[in-house]
């Protein structure tokens, strides 16, 4: 009987939370799926959109649309890719307790405060493609360190993989926040266990190999999915870097911007948001079952 | 080794900081109702003193020149209809690209301004189709009609007789800018070469004399369309040129190709970055870097901001190939579609439309007035000529400020040139010309 009247309770103090998450989230997510599915005109009698499913073969068989998700595809992999790297590299170097630490630990994980917008900017001057005498940023600094070769039109080249450039700030700016969650991993697994190994005679390689990494696996799972969704729903530093109406470095979510306020065309866009939604999902849903089970399964 | 990348990550980290607490633009704040003006002299119409209320005016004039060509509005505007509160709506950001965003959302949520910014031509286009403006024709009758407004001007804002937007300034986009001492280093006479093929040879002499960039642009889209246009223009002549943007006119034509590879041949001696708007790019031209930039007659505010001399410090002609033709944009202002104080928005409209406004307007701003009955002799020596070219030269419409084409058609073409400004792809931005056109040319 009390645990009946508990459980209303308890429904009656998160409901305001459901109900706006309900409407919010859920709601307008609908309103952005009904709305991809629309047939549009102007008034002038130019088809925008012809509506159904034929909205998503057409955004789909779109030279533009795949060259943006080619895009995403490489900065993603990366991102990801680079701020698991160098992530994993600070944290096993500062694990030790090296003097100073919380020192190095407070500049690696420093740039995570600085928002995407306004790093963006600095990027944006060190990341220009002038060369020789029209160099600024990082191209100036190199040819000072008598490093000419080294110069590069970064994110603004014409080759396939121009992203990868436009990866190094995501990188700069997310990996101190990917060592912070392994350094607290690192920590988690009590001393016991590495004076256990050694006194087994295991090498100090074969310590981190076969006791420690596995133990961090969970840590790096999450580390993967925060990264990788961030790096899907990257706008603001690619608006910022590469402004408005950079073919180069379009990916779908700022072509999406260009749809809605550019080409007059909020159907195709909210088929744009549609798809980056399922292919965040298709990310993120199974991370979320398996930390469900793994919850679950500890209990 | 890790030490030292540690303070290159905290360098960078204090870099981000700096660009920061550069970025913030002060708005200019709606300054208190000055009540009791004394003299109401000015435009004639609606109700003495004003319809009252607030009157919101939406803008991309939040900086230099434009802002205080705005401020002088809106001490007139108070001044002429005490009753009204003017309230300045401006949305800093280049050429409009941030505010015409806010704006659509604006829109799109019933919730518009009395009056907003458009550029005079196809931009406008979009928010006739939208349904989003009302006709202005009684206050263009008002103001004098086609009698003081040029009646091709007035035809690029109408849709079946009814006069969609009031004009209130007109800019030139075909001009180009000039440092004579680096031309004087290669031994290039000052006057303007008679054609692009003679542009293009002393664009050749100046990179062989040691300018590294004989001729600078921005980065950003806009400019490169910007630039584009001029060639585009010169290498079509003033009627082909404007025959592009007839309904259903193709652009898969040689002339076009042609254009085309012009364009690619002067990009190869513009600057491949380092410059990424348009300050950046004239201000290479002011500093003796490069020898020409070709932009809108806006860029004299840059030289005014830095002191030269028209004349001695820099040079003014039109894009060669170009003269003769005057290669137009201008901003207008509308009447917003469910406004809640429409009178309030006419009293405006009644303003930028005079004589006494649009004169204390440009005079500021660095514009020429859209009417035509403005008298010359108070404006400075430049836009004096630019009102007379404006009279007597053939008119095109511009590009990359939306006179010729729409926003949707603009976007487009843009995409195409800065995928060009990568891969130097002639017959893709041909390909891609073509389409842009073929989708939105209807």
């Amino acid at each position: 009987m009390g645990r009946v009247k508990n459980w209303w309770t308890g429904l009656l103090m998160v409901s305001p939370s459901i109900l706006l998450v309900i409407v919010f989230v859920y709601g307008l997510i609908g309103q952005n799926v009904a709305t991809s599915l629309e047939a549009a005109k102007t008034r002038s009698g130019r088809v925008l959109a012809e509506g159904g499913l034929a909205n998503y073969v057409e955004l789909l068989t779109w030279d533009r649309y795949q060259h943006a998700l080619w895009n995403l595809l490489i900065l993603t992999l990366v991102f990801v890719g680079g701020t698991m790297f160098f992530g994993l590299l600070w944290a096993l170097l500062l694990e030790k307790g090296v003097p100073g630490e919380g020192f190095f630990r407070s500049v690696y994980l420093f740039p995570m405060a600085v928002s995407f917008i306004a790093s963006g900017v600095v990027w944006r001057w060190l990341l220009d493609p002038g060369m020789g005498e029209q160099a600024i940023g990082l191209n100036k600094l190199f040819l000072m360190m008598g490093m000419p070769a080294l110069q590069s039109t970064w994110w603004s080249s014409a080759g396939k993989f121009n992203m990868a450039a436009m990866a190094i700030p995501a990188i700069w700016q997310l990996a101190g926040y990917v060592m912070a969650l392994f350094l607290a991993g690192f920590r988690g697994i009590s001393e016991d266990q590495r004076e256990a190994a050694r006194v087994d005679g295991a090498t100090e390689f074969q310590l981190y190999r076969h006791v420690l990494f596995p133990q961090l696996s969970p840590i790096a799972l999450s580390a993967l999915i925060i990264v990788g969704h961030m790096s899907m729903k990257t706008f603001d530093l690619i608006y910022a870097i590469a402004g408005q109406n950079s073919y180069v470095s379009e990916v779908p979510a700022t072509l999406m911007w260009v749809q809605l306020f550019s080409l007059n065309n909020p159907v195709q866009a909210a088929a744009n948001a549609t798809i980056l939604l399922a292919v965040i999902a298709v990310a993120v849903v199974p991370y979320l079952i398996y930390t469900n089970r793994t919850e679950r399964a500890g209990r | 080794m890790r030490f030292k990348t540690a303070i290159a990550v905290g360098l960078a980290g204090m870099l981000a900081l700096a660009g920061c607490s550069g970025g913030g633009t002060p708005a200019t704040t709606p300054a208190a109702n000055a009540g009791g003006a004394t003299t109401a002299a000015g435009p004639a119409g609606g109700a003495e003193g004003g319809a009252g209320g607030d009157v919101g005016v939406f803008t991309w004039w939040a900086e230099g020149s434009e802002k205080d060509g705005l401020a002088e509005l809106e001490k007139l505007f108070e001044q002429d209809f005490p009753n009204n509160t003017f309230v300045n709506l401006a949305v800093a950001g280049g050429a409009g690209s941030n505010a015409k965003a806010k704006l659509a959302a604006d829109l799109q949520n019933n919730n518009p301004p009395e009056s907003f910014q458009g550029h005079a031509g196809a931009e406008l286009m979009d928010y006739i189709d939208a349904d989003q403006i009302e006709p202005v024709n009684d206050i263009i009758d008002e103001l004098g009609g086609d009698s003081v407004f040029p009646k091709n001007l007035l035809d690029l804002i109408s849709v079946d007789g009814d006069i969609f937007s009031v004009p209130s300034n007109v800019h030139r986009s075909n001009v180009v800018w000039v440092n004579p001492a680096v031309l004087a280093e290669a031994g290039i006479s000052t006057d303007a070469p008679a054609d692009l093929d003679a542009w293009i040879a002393d664009l050749e002499k100046l990179k062989a004399a040691g300018v590294d960039t004989p001729i600078s642009v921005g980065t950003a889209a806009w400019t490169q369309v910007h630039l584009f246009e001029s060639i585009l223009l010169a290498e079509l002549g003033t009627d082909e040129y404007n025959k592009l943007f007839e309904p259903g006119a193709s652009w898969d034509t040689d002339a076009v190709k042609s254009a085309v590879s012009k364009y690619a041949k002067v990009l190869t001696y513009a600057n491949t970055g380092g410059a990424d708007d348009w300050p950046a790019a004239t201000v290479m031209v002011i500093d003796g870097k490069a020898g020409y930039n070709i932009m809108g007659d806006w860029a004299v505010a840059e030289f005014n901001s830095k002191n030269k001399t028209y004349g001695t410090d820099y040079l003014a002609w039109p894009t060669p190939g170009t003269d003769g033709t005057f290669l137009f944009l201008a901003d207008s202002f509308t009447l917003a579609k469910g406004a809640k104080n429409p009178e309030g928005a006419k009293d405006w409209l009644r303003l930028v439309g005079s004589a006494e406004g649009q004169k204390a307007f440009n005079i500021v701003k660095g514009s020429i007035p859209a009417r035509t009955d403005v008298a010359a002799g108070d404006f400075p020596e430049y836009q004096q000529s630019a009102m007379t070219s404006f009279k007597e030269d053939k008119i095109a419409s511009s590009i990359a400020h939306g006179a010729a084409a729409n926003n949707a058609w603009n976007s487009e073409i843009g995409t195409a040139i800065s995928k060009f400004w990568t891969d130097k792809d002639e017959a893709g931005l041909v390909s891609g010309l073509v389409a842009a056109a073929d989708k939105n040319n209807k």
